[in-house]
């Protein structure tokens, strides 16, 4: 019964993070939509916390390679997507709101 | 412990509360520099507390639990470092295929979680069990598929690989894989089972070679951003079998959004989801060699220069040629010089202008491009009728007047920027070779056309050359 219980919860909780999604990304500008993919890219990098669990609770050497290789996976996908989503996005400073900062600063 | 299990728990619901509010954050042009920063911390946080599982893990795993902790420090630093060393070191214009391999990075991580649930001591049901199959097989899929993704536009995979009956094929190793899933879990710590286990994940890695192989390279976008939304689902629902609510939120937020993005990125092409996988895109390349075949016009850079600085109005399109060459900021050199002699120049970037959406837009501002220059393509498409010069740098198949009028052409109906209105348009390209599309572009051969041949950076250095030269009046 509890099984079913928190099957059937995970299944809200799956409907609404898709109703989520799905209104965060509705009326987005082009331009944004590779930033964008870069960045939920970097978000669904969270399965480095799974790797990390599993790793911890390894106890034979296949689950410790497995779980070392999916942590260096997890790794690359957390890091690798922060680094380039920041790099897309450090291209989207509007010129005419840095020019006054760099006024303020003289 | 249950004190600890609670600090574990409230960091991951407060992560997933970053993650969630910073792509929101993202997806507005004003505040997406802080969305990202924001998701950043979310991140941090989460990874951080994760470390707190080292004091509850089972007691099976207690005699391993100090080489399992610096596996995975060792790991993070491993994975961490290369990523962020080469997200750092690679170009902007090698940011396409770097997203495909992080995200198929990603997606093997998912199948990693799926590979420990499938074989570890953990008593589970049979329905995390086929959750976790399911997840595996997306995972693994969107891995070897995002690999040869970034293989194709990393140039190292240049002509799509098809054969007859491939769809057939296709389809018989998904559902082959789909059975041996099953199989693997149903058999799961009984005789076979491991055998099961195995034959699946390499069905999966299998299905994603497959799946992607026939797919020409101008499609890679729209089928990355599907496998980064493939991801998230599978992350999603490895969440649900490892009981980690922040998984399963940040995974299938990510499964949904990357599902519309996906969608978005289509229907900038004009074409639905199932039409970029499973039609043969280009295939009707080769019978487009027939027709009037006429020499296309070629001018020297000096020439073309000279007539764009004494039009009055000249718009701009870039493409993907414009960003293999580097030569944003040059060619910003030479449009500032057209400015300074009062020529109005404006940009007009295709929805799928470079390759991704937005590619263009971000190139263009790396050169220091201002916004108010740069249009979209339903804003300006209008006004190329009443325009001098058209100058297309290294476009081709956004350009091809075919897509409106030739219903036998592959990229018929495919939206494109009316290029070919203006009173006189210059293209700079390397040669006369296809776009991606491998589709004949008669733009080329029209009367109103000149071709600038060479290297978009050589050629428009010759140009900045050509303009100075003639002073500013």
């Amino acid at each position: 019964m509890i099984t079913a219980m928190t099957f059937i919860i995970a299944l809200y909780i799956f409907m609404l993070a898709a109703f989520t999604g799905y209104e965060v990304i509705s009326r987005v500008p082009s331009i944004l939509h590779t930033p964008l993919m870069s960045g939920s890219n970097f978000v669904h990098g969270i399965v480095v916390v799974g790797a990390l669990t599993a790793l911890f609770n390894a106890s034979s050497v296949l689950e410790q390679i497995v779980g070392f290789l999916g942590v260096v996976m997890g790794a690359g996908n957390v890091v690798g997507g922060y680094v380039v989503t920041d790099r897309m996005l450090a291209m989207f400073k509007p010129s005419d709101k840095a020019a006054p900062q760099k006024g303020a600063q003289k | 412990m249950i004190l600890l299990e609670y600090i574990v728990a409230i960091s991951a619901l407060i992560a997933s509360g970053l993650l969630v509010y910073g792509l929101k954050r993202m997806s507005s042009p004003v505040t997406a520099v802080s969305g990202i920063v924001t998701a950043g911390w979310g991140m941090l946080f989460v990874t951080v507390a994760s470390f707190l599982g080292i004091f509850s893990v089972s007691e099976a795993a207690k005699p391993h639990l100090v080489v399992n902790v610096i596996l995975a420090i060792l790991g993070l630093v491993i994975g961490g470092g290369w990523a962020g060393w080469k997200g750092r070191s690679v170009a902007m214009t090698a940011m396409p295929q770097m997203v495909a391999l992080f995200n198929g990075m990603g997606g093997g991580a998912a199948a990693a979680v799926s590979v420990i649930a499938l074989t570890g001591p953990k008593e589970t049901g049979i329905v995390p069990l086929l959750v976790t199959v399911a997840g595996g097989l997306i995972g693994s899929m969107s891995l070897s598929g995002s690999i040869i993704a970034w293989a194709k536009l990393d140039g190292r995979m240049n002509k799509p690989i098809r054969f007859g009956g491939q769809r057939i094929v296709n389809a018989a190793v998904f559902m082959l894989t789909v059975l041996l899933g099953i199989m693997a879990a149903f058999l799961y710590h009984q005789d076979g089972g491991g055998i099961a286990t195995l034959l699946f994940f390499i069905g999966a890695l299998l299905a994603g070679i497959c799946m992607t192989i026939p797919i020409g390279g101008a499609d890679m976008p729209v089928v990355i951003s599907l496998y980064n939304a493939f991801t998230g689902l599978a992350v999603g629902l490895e969440g649900y079998v490892m009981a980690d609510p922040a998984l399963m939120i940040a995974g299938m937020v990510v499964g949904s959004a990357g599902t519309l993005l996906t969608v978005m990125m289509a229907k900038g092409m004009n074409r639905s989801i199932s039409n970029v996988l499973f039609s043969n895109f280009g295939e009707a390349s080769a019978s487009t060699a027939t027709g009037p075949q006429k020499e296309a016009k070629s001018v020297a850079p000096g020439d073309a220069a000279t007539t764009m600085r004494y039009a009055s109005s000249v718009i701009i399109v870039p493409g993907y040629g414009l960003a293999v060459a580097q030569a944003q900021g040059k060619l910003y050199d030479f449009v500032k010089q057209l400015q300074a002699a009062g020529v109005d120049v404006k940009f007009a970037i295709h929805p799928v202008a470079g390759r991704m959406p937005g590619h263009m837009n971000v190139l263009l501002a790396e050169a220091g491009v201002p916004y108010d220059m740069i249009y979209d393509m339903e804003d300006i498409n209008d006004s190329f009728a009443d325009t001098d010069v058209a100058l297309i740098i290294g476009a081709n198949d956004v350009v091809n007047p075919s897509a409106r009028t030739d219903k036998s052409s592959p990229i018929y109906g495919m939206p494109i920027l009316n290029a070919d209105k203006a009173h006189q348009v210059f293209v700079i390209k390397r040669g006369m070779g296809m776009g991606y599309s491998a589709v004949e572009n008669p733009l080329f051969f029209q009367d109103n056309c000149a071709m600038v041949f060479g290297d978009a950076q050589a050629v428009l250095s010759k140009m900045v050359e050509a303009v100075k030269a003639l002073g500013t009046s």
